[in-house]
């Protein structure tokens, strides 16, 4: 994969292996946010778990709780390492500004062009540098 | 950057306390990233971090209300996480019901209405059209945009109370008329106005718009009925429960779409799709994830048990008992429940064996018993939640399929309309 460059909306460096799914997500009725599993029966990652992953979803669906779920799920340890969406989706961002605010751990979330978001699948392991530039890590997975 | 008055600034620079710097330092942060020029006011607030779910979600209200935030308009709370008065009957724990006690205490403490409510809209608080307001609860927000013609945001939890306490709002999105148009055709194709009239139709209709919409604003045509508020209460319900959605409109029935050309402001729609008869049938085959005809609980009241509903409830259930084998539960807000007692509609329904829970609801307090593994009910909500966050499986029906499933403790429902 060519390294992309997204629109950081929260900046931050992460790494982790993707999680990419084309379905919306509602973290409310759709996160666990003790195990940090996805627990939507509608949603095609149903089962996995995304604590520490690099998850890309097109955008928030649902619930306005999921800002809630994500902060709990910050506070627990088991959120994402990293969220990607297509488009600014402020729900993410809210979570992961407040993180910052409330326990100093912000998360990035970047947005991404559509065709971009199309590169990208599951099991890749990702780097993201505050500049918003995702590039495929190579060497030793930590 | 947003450009902040000079009220604004002083809010930032705490000037008004900690609760507004709290508040307003979020509030830029997001204004920036929505690609807001400036801050708007508003009149009214909604309020959904009630919701209690762990320690972060209460010691965010609590580090609020210690800062000694105030609300500064007129301002409503969404359901909380317990039943203050009827949790020992269910499986909460003690530990749980202090702590959502305590984050309720927080919400009142900022000088907001305790009206514990996901159907705000029902209550003295209703918005009015044209009105600029900061919702959160998603069916409230797609309900008070599309239905009352109110403006707001699809506000999620944590953001909602932030403007709440500082009486603003980056002005973008749906509180601009200009991006409240219209932007998907879906047509509604041959479908009978028997079937129209049906009271599952506007939840099943929901579900499927919710799903096809994405994050684009729909438009319905071919709607050939007067709908009930409390349908259009569970179509708003359903739409943001499978999708995200916070608008719709329905020609000749919501107040921004008198005409097809008006809901879209004169545009061409982006797509047009048609929704047939098998279409619909199909979504609310996907509202039913329960097989076979067992049944533990008919579970009512997502989004809230209006007075309407407990009206149309009461002569289905009068003179009947339910079957001792099946619960029959309905989630409603305190306010509610006084106007049906006095209305005289309550007893009836109270004699029938059914049990209310108010002020939360079964996915907002864990509050049922491990053993309750079949639910049946007319929300459209429920069934799409209660499966992912409960753990159970759910059979959709009419309100008098419900009721009939209680009497005979199994499963049944009239298919005629739906065949």
């Amino acid at each position: 994969m060519a390294v992309i460059t997204a629109r950081p909306i929260v900046a931050g460096d992460a790494e982790g292996v993707a999680l990419v799914s084309d379905d919306a997500i509602s973290f409310w009725g759709g996160y666990d946010f003790k195990t940090g599993t996805i627990i939507d029966v509608h949603h095609s990652l149903n089962g996995v778990s995304a604590a520490g992953r690099i998850l890309a979803v097109p955008f928030s669906k649902g619930s306005s709780t999921t800002t809630a779920v994500l902060l709990e799920a910050v506070r627990a340890g088991t959120a994402p390492a990293a969220i990607l969406t297509t488009g600014v989706d402020s729900f993410f961002a809210l979570a992961s500004i407040v993180a910052g605010m409330m326990y100093g751990t912000a998360f990035p979330v970047l947005a991404l062009e559509p065709a971009d978001f199309g590169h990208l699948s599951t099991g890749m392991r990702l780097t993201i540098t505050a500049d918003g530039r995702i590039r495929e890590s190579h060497g030793d997975p930590r | 950057m947003v450009r902040l008055s000079a009220r604004d600034q002083e809010m930032l620079d705490g000037v008004h306390g900690g609760g507004p710097q709290f508040a307003m330092s979020i509030l830029v942060r997001m204004a920036d990233l929505y690609g807001a020029s400036e801050l708007m006011d508003i009149s009214q607030a909604h309020i959904d971090s009630t919701i209690y779910l762990g320690d972060a979600t209460l010691e965010f209200a609590e580090r609020l209300a210690g800062l000694g935030a105030r609300v500064a308009v007129p301002t409503s709370l969404n359901v909380s996480g317990v039943d203050e008065c009827g949790w020992k009957e269910w499986s909460v724990s003690p530990e749980w019901a202090a702590k959502a006690a305590r984050q309720m205490l927080a919400y009142e403490r900022m000088g907001a209405a305790p009206t514990w409510t996901c159907a705000p809209y029902q209550t003295r608080m209703r918005p009015f059209f044209g009105q600029q307001i900061a919702w959160g609860e998603s069916n409230a927000i797609a309900f008070a945009n599309s239905v009352i013609g109110a403006r707001t945001e699809r506000y999620p939890d944590l953001l909602d109370i932030c403007c709440a306490i500082t009486g603003r709002v980056p002005a973008v999105g749906l509180h601009l008329v200009e991006h409240r148009a219209g932007q998907m055709l879906l047509r509604l194709i041959d479908i009978p106005a028997a079937l129209q009239r049906d009271d599952q139709f506007f939840a099943v209709l929901g579900h499927l718009v919710g799903k096809l919409a994405g994050d684009r604003i729909p438009v319905i045509d071919g709607i050939v009925v007067s709908p009930a508020e409390d349908h259009l209460k569970a179509m708003s319900a359903a739409v943001a429960s499978s999708g995200r959605v916070a608008l719709f409109h329905i020609v000749g029935v919501t107040p921004e779409a008198p005409t097809l050309d008006a809901a879209f402001h004169g545009r061409t729609p982006e797509q047009t799709i048609d929704i047939r008869i098998a279409d619909l049938r199909e979504a609310r085959r996907e509202l039913t994830t329960a097989d076979g005809r067992e049944l533990d609980m008919v579970i009512l009241g997502s989004p809230h048990f209006s007075l309407a509903e407990f009206s149309v409830l009461a002569p289905l259930v009068a003179g009947r008992a339910k079957h001792s084998r099946v619960k029959f539960l309905i989630t409603s807000g305190r306010f509610m429940k006084e106007q049906a007692e006095q209305s005289g509609v309550l007893a009836p329904i109270l004699a029938f064996g059914a049990q209310i829970t108010l002020d939360t609801c079964i996915l907002a307090s864990p509050m049922l018993p491990p053993e309750i593994r079949l639910l049946m009910t007319n929300s459209a909500k429920y069934a799409y939640y209660a499966p992912s966050l409960l753990n159970t499986r759910v059979t959709f029906g009419s309100l008098a399929d419900c009721v009939e499933s209680a009497v005979e403790g199994c499963v049944v429902r009239d298919e005629s309309l739906w065949q």
